[in-house]
């Protein structure tokens, strides 16, 4: 296939690409200064609507439709979330776009701030990548020096402040509300919705809250056009009213047995094979692939035959895996056992539950206690029912917890006893051939006085 | 609670005073607690409350001079991040989230760090060591508690 010119990647690569002299000599800020200059905060929030952009943090929101829902004429202050949270695992593209061209970012905050009438913008930025803050805060501090922040930007009586404020290596933070949450000071535990940040969010005032991807393609947007936008990606299904589509460029992360891990950028819809045997380089050391991740940890599993499964917001969905979240694809090859797959992920969700909502708590403690004993070899077959009845019950979609970690923490468990459940009874057969049978209840280790 | 210039109260300030005390300290021991609490115009279980939420902070003891966090999350898994960590640990002479005898390394399994291009990788300090090897993850154990090491 041919080969994606990149857009919101053009820059990787480029010496000094960080700095402002680097952004402006490629473009960079004349379609803000162009749109400060011409444009109303509404004719902003339109261009993003009407171009069909949806959020890249995971969710797939409709960004200009996300803004839409913020009160009009609200005395303020209005603010604006910038999610730079990344933790889903297997997830790297927003570092890339931080490190090496920050102020493509910021132009797409600054845009977004003066659409939506935000007046102050914290970007939220893992603690895990330090870079990222050096890079950004020089990339803000020479926006003040150039006025493109601050007060009264470029004469237009647009004012912003930018804020960098650092995270605390927990996952849950790149959840909207648990960002907010740990914004405002207190544990990062999600809130009930609604009411939606757009009514109630940060200290309680209306706000939105973007990722950083999200924030580069409005940037690109405003520089090229809804209809460039629009000529990328998959378009809206004409049979289903309610099929937003897939338009643009995306960043795909793909990680694990393949030749050639990276970022690669290419129109949504490529399918997990095309990313993998081309920019990929194909399943490593000659191996095939057993299992491929199609967008983060929380998104499930494919298998191999389902590796032609278009990688759009609506294809991973159709092979039964939660959605294409942050597209980060992960290959797992033949010699894996999915029992030690299916572990480090219950690992990962135990260790990041916020421990607020009795189902994901347990559920996700229990599912890892229960892997564990599986690879001690004294797993039961009956082990995977209670493991298959936690993934069905514990998350948001069965409406029992706050928030969607458990929803994924709880698809990793279904896809992987769903579609590998021979594997899974092989090796509790072979590992406990005395016990795989038993369904009386596991005895407990210790008795834990009450009184 | 009046206003700091960045933020409309000052509660929002917990978590970078958190940060200002960690990144002096190595850890938050409980009168910085109580001093961040009288600060912010909070009471000290507030900011208590906030702090034993994120593991992240030690409470106890400071970390090593070098805190060294090893990826384990399933990109690096798949790629030896599991082995990388086993073998730093017992070249270090410690547990994971362990500190050797002389104060030098803290070594503790983190989640995903968002370098999955370079798995297996490690964040030691400021540093991402990337793409590790059994030798090179020997190698900054040597550099981490030799006595010239010095945090990166």
């Amino acid at each position: 296939m041919t080969t994606f010119q990149p857009v919101l990647l053009e820059a990787v690569g480029v010496a000094g690409s960080y700095t402002l002299a680097s952004y402006r000599s490629r473009g960079g800020y004349a379609p803000l200064e162009r749109m400060l200059k011409e444009k109303q905060p509404t004719d902003v929030i339109e261009l993003v609507k009407s171009s069909g952009l949806r959020g890249r943090g995971g969710a797939g929101f409709p960004t200009g439709l996300k803004w839409t829902f913020l009160p009009k004429d609200h005395p303020g202050p209005i603010y604006l979330c910038i999610n730079a949270d990344e933790s889903e695992p297997g997830t790297f593209n927003n570092r890339i776009l931080m490190e090496d061209d920050p102020h493509q970012v910021i132009e797409g905050i600054i845009l977004s701030a003066y659409a939506t009438r935000a007046t102050t913008a914290y970007l939220y930025l893992r603690y895990e990548y330090p870079q990222c803050w050096d890079r950004l805060q020089g990339a803000i501090d020479e926006a003040y020096a150039a006025g493109l922040l601050g007060k009264n930007i470029q004469g237009s009586g647009f004012s912003l402040d930018l804020y960098l404020h650092r995270g605390a290596a927990a996952y849950i933070c790149g959840e909207e509300t648990g960002l907010i949450e740990s914004l405002e000071g207190k544990r990062a535990w999600p809130r009930i919705k609604p009411p939606f940040p757009a009514i109630e969010g940060l200290f309680r005032k209306p706000t939105v809250v973007n990722n950083i991807e999200t924030m580069a393609c409005v940037a690109q947007i405003a520089r090229r056009g809804v209809e460039w936008f629009r000529s990328i990606g998959v378009p809206s299904d004409p049979n289903n009213p309610r099929d937003p589509g897939s338009y643009g460029p995306k960043l795909y992360c793909l990680s694990g047995h393949v030749e050639r891990p990276g970022c690669y950028e290419a129109p949504l819809g490529i399918t997990a094979r095309q990313l993998i045997d081309g920019q990929g380089g194909g399943v490593w050391k000659g191996r095939k692939a057993k299992a491929v991740i199609p967008g983060g940890i929380s998104m499930g599993l494919m298998t191999e035959a389902e590796l032609d499964t278009p990688l759009d917001f609506a294809g991973p969905g159709k092979v039964g895996c939660l959605g294409l979240g942050t597209a980060a694809v992960v290959v797992i090859d033949e010699t894996v056992s999915i029992v030690d797959f299916l572990h480090n992920s219950c690992r990962f969700f135990a260790h990041e539950s916020c421990g607020q909502c009795t189902p994901c708590r347990e559920g996700t403690a229990w599912s890892l206690r229960m892997l564990e004993r599986i690879r001690a070899g004294k797993g039961r077959l009956k082990d995977l029912d209670l493991l298959a009845e936690i993934g069905n019950t514990m998350g948001m979609m069965p409406g029992s917890t706050i928030c969607g970690l458990a929803d994924g923490a709880a698809w990793p468990i279904k896809n992987a006893i769903k579609k590998f459940r021979g594997e899974f009874e092989d090796y509790i057969k072979r590992t406990n051939p005395s016990g795989w049978m038993v369904t009386d209840p596991v005895p407990a280790l210790q008795i834990v006085g009450a009184h | 609670m009046g206003p700091s210039p960045r933020y409309p109260n000052r509660r929002a300030l917990t978590l970078p005073a958190l940060h200002i005390v960690n990144d002096c300290l190595r850890y938050v021991p409980f009168e910085a607690v109580v001093e961040v609490a009288q600060l912010l115009g909070l009471a000290p279980a507030e900011v208590q409350d906030t702090l034993s939420f994120y593991q992240f902070f030690p409470q106890d003891k400071p970390s090593g001079r070098t805190r060294a966090w090893v990826c384990r999350s399933v990109s690096c898994a798949l790629r030896g991040g599991e082995e990388i960590l086993d073998h730093i640990c017992h070249a270090a002479g410690i547990d994971p989230y362990g500190t050797t005898t002389d104060g030098a390394l803290t070594v503790e399994p983190a989640e995903c760090l968002g370098a999955c291009d370079f798995a297996p990788c490690m964040l030691a300090g400021q540093t991402l060591h990337k793409n590790l090897t059994k030798e090179s993850a020997e190698a900054f154990v040597r550099d981490a508690r030799s006595p010239a090491g010095t945090p990166s």
